[in-house]
């Protein structure tokens, strides 16, 4: 039962960590029908502005964390508005080409910067073994749930409750009675990069301090996992990719304990797959009927 | 048969012998050393697999991320096949060993096919692709589990029986297939899904019954594709069919323009050499590809070739008809 609950635990902590990377893929998927595939790689340059910042300029663990969510948030826009602002009316495979070269760009770009040879993230919170009942959490686990959470909850209640967050929903949900609403569609697409990316970029944070690590293919299978997260949640819905990104940690975090770590990942795919062939639009999705 | 009709067969077949020749010539005078022998049989190999993947892609319209999945199975099951049969001895031609290999490599990776594209069609647009990605994942990380074909260190002792001559000949008869498929009855069925499935659903056509064919026949050439791989590298290892591999694919055929069979051969010729031919580049080699892709995609996103086929008859017709039109231009100001 113990070993269970660890178990639950950890999942939680993979869990959150997909959670947070799996907003941003729906978040853009939601308002511009786009895969970002360049996702994985914003959260990889996350971890090492985070890693810059811990070791060479050894500031306070909160700017460690803020800066480089606000210097991603930067580059989403920027992403957006080079690569993929000029292909938003040409078809939508296109559109997916160029997030694959954005993404294969920055994975280059950060090979050739900081090197192939993984580099070690050092501990940015005090750790500490919390001993609950035969349970044992370090603080590093506590503080990644803690922080997913409280982001989230700040983004739900940002999309839900201000003037900006309408926008979006609205500009998501039909974006050309959005322009006829006087909403400034290109501005709305830029914050939701914006806050994509931050939380893309806090997830890769978490993620190098949970593994110890920092490299330039890191993205690529936690944003892989999130991706798949999103799309188990239904894509375009951002409870649904929270709900995604922890049913994926825990199925991971399980099989690996009860089941086999080589797997793993095959379990977590059969899984998506079966979700879908029963519920093709993921778990959260809304059924559309085709009309002619 | 049609007089446009026999000169396209004529124009084709001399061009398709010319470019052999000029190969030969190149081989023969050892201009073409073997590196470069390498690089064109991997190209052969890419445009049997672009134009293959271009089937669902293009044809039928619905995105497939997991090509690199069926050129997997293509590549293990003939492997398997070519080693069991040169172990029993029996004598039999290095070509006839290789086609039969290809057979069973298409046989068995169609056969997949039809098993995962019979329930998976069902779904649309990006779901179809993540599941897609999901069974290529699979198939990998069963490879690599499955100790009989050698687990994640890779199949070794594969007999080598690729060569260029005989991969150019088994591209163009695949090439040729592809066309004939492309345009029969079933091809052009296929394509009226992509245009508007309610429709040609309306119009009597079976669209799951040849939603599953399309990609039954995409997973068959893929199979043949991952063949040849196999038996050019004499060594398969999962490592090589990652979800990278895919994707590479899927971007070769977008890039040569979704539907257009010949932008598939154009696209995987320019992809498959572009990044040999920057090696010199080192470091900044796919730093620069990626570079390419994006500048690509922004300023032609339909592709190279957008739908269009590429026709070298029309090509030739076209320039000997802007001649007689200046011809008859400059005719008219003299007189």
């Amino acid at each position: 039962m113990d070993l269970f609950l660890q178990q639950l635990i950890n999942g939680l902590n993979v869990g959150s960590i997909y959670a947070l990377i799996a907003i941003g893929y729906t978040m853009v998927y939601g308002i511009i029908k786009l895969i970002n595939f360049a996702h994985g790689e914003i959260m990889m340059f996350g971890a090492y502005f985070a890693f810059i910042f811990a070791t060479s300029f050894g500031m306070p663990i909160w700017a460690v964390i803020l800066v480089p969510m606000i210097i991603m948030a930067l580059a989403g826009v920027a992403v957006e508005f080079i690569a993929y602002r000029p292909l938003r009316d040409a078809p939508r495979l296109s559109a997916l080409i160029t997030a694959i070269g954005v993404s294969l760009f920055l994975q280059n770009l950060a090979l050739l910067i900081f090197k192939a040879d993984p580099k070690v993230m050092p501990k940015l919170f005090p750790e500490t073994i919390i001993n609950l009942g035969g349970v044992e959490i370090s603080s590093t686990t506590l503080v990644t749930i803690g922080l997913s959470l409280f982001f989230m909850v700040l983004l739900d209640l940002y999309i839900r409750k201000t003037k900006q967050g309408r926008a979006v929903r609205a500009v998501s949900e039909d974006k050309d009675a959005a322009i006829l609403m006087g909403i400034n569609v290109d501005r709305t697409i830029s914050l939701t990069f914006a806050m994509g990316s931050a939380l893309g970029a806090l997830g890769g944070i978490l993620y190098s301090v949970a593994y110890v690590q920092v490299f330039p293919t890191m993205g690529v299978m936690p944003g892989l996992k999130a991706f798949i997260a999103a799309v188990l949640g239904g894509i375009g819905i951002i409870p649904g990719a929270m709900l995604g990104g922890f049913i994926i940690g825990m199925v991971e975090t399980m099989t690996k304990a009860y089941l086999s770590t080589t797997w793993a990942d095959a379990i977590v795919y059969i899984i998506l797959i079966l979700v879908l062939l029963f519920k093709p639009t993921g778990i959260l999705g809304k059924n559309t009927r085709e009309k002619v | 048969m049609d007089k446009n009709k026999r000169k396209a067969y004529i124009i084709n077949t001399i061009s398709i012998i010319s470019l052999y020749l000029v190969f030969f010539i190149l081989i023969q005078t050892k201009v073409m050393n073997k590196y470069f022998m390498g690089i064109a049989i991997m190209t052969c190999i890419m445009i049997i697999m672009a134009m293959s993947l271009n089937i669902v892609a293009g044809f039928l319209g619905e995105m497939a991320l997991g090509h690199a999945g069926f050129m997997a199975i293509g590549a293990y099951s003939s492997a398997y096949f070519s080693i069991a049969l040169m172990d029993t001895g029996f004598p039999l031609p290095n070509i006839i060993v290789l086609i039969l290999a290809m057979l069973v490599g298409g046989m068995v990776t169609g056969i997949m096919g039809f098993l995962i594209g019979t329930p998976t069609l069902r779904l649309r647009g990006d779901y179809l692709g993540i599941v897609t990605i999901g069974f290529s994942e699979i198939i990998r990380i069963f490879f690599i589990n499955f100790e009989p074909t050698g687990g994640a260190a890779g199949l070794k002792g594969i007999t080598k029986l690729v060569n260029f001559n005989n991969v150019y000949w088994i591209t163009i008869v695949i090439i040729i297939l592809m066309f004939t498929f492309g345009r029969s009855k079933q091809g052009r069925a296929i394509i009226s899904i992509r245009e508007d499935e309610i429709a040609s659903e309306a119009a009597g056509i079976p669209t799951t019954r040849y939603k599953v064919l399309a990609f039954t026949v995409s997973s068959f050439f893929a199979g043949i594709g991952g063949a040849l791989y196999a038996h050019y590298q004499a060594f398969v290892e999962p490592s090589k069919f990652g979800f990278m591999f895919s994707i590479e694919m899927f971007v070769i055929v977008v890039l040569g323009g979704l539907g257009s069979l010949t932008g598939s051969i154009v696209a995987a010729i320019v992809l498959t050499v572009l990044p040999e031919m920057l090696r010199g580049f080192a470091e900044y080699r796919l730093l620069v590809y990626s570079l390419a892709l994006i500048v690509m995609m922004i300023f032609r996103p339909q592709g190279m070739l957008g739908r269009s086929e590429f026709s070298l008859t029309k090509f030739i017709d076209s320039l000997i008809l802007r001649k007689d039109i200046k011809n008859s231009i400059d005719g008219g100001e003299t007189r």
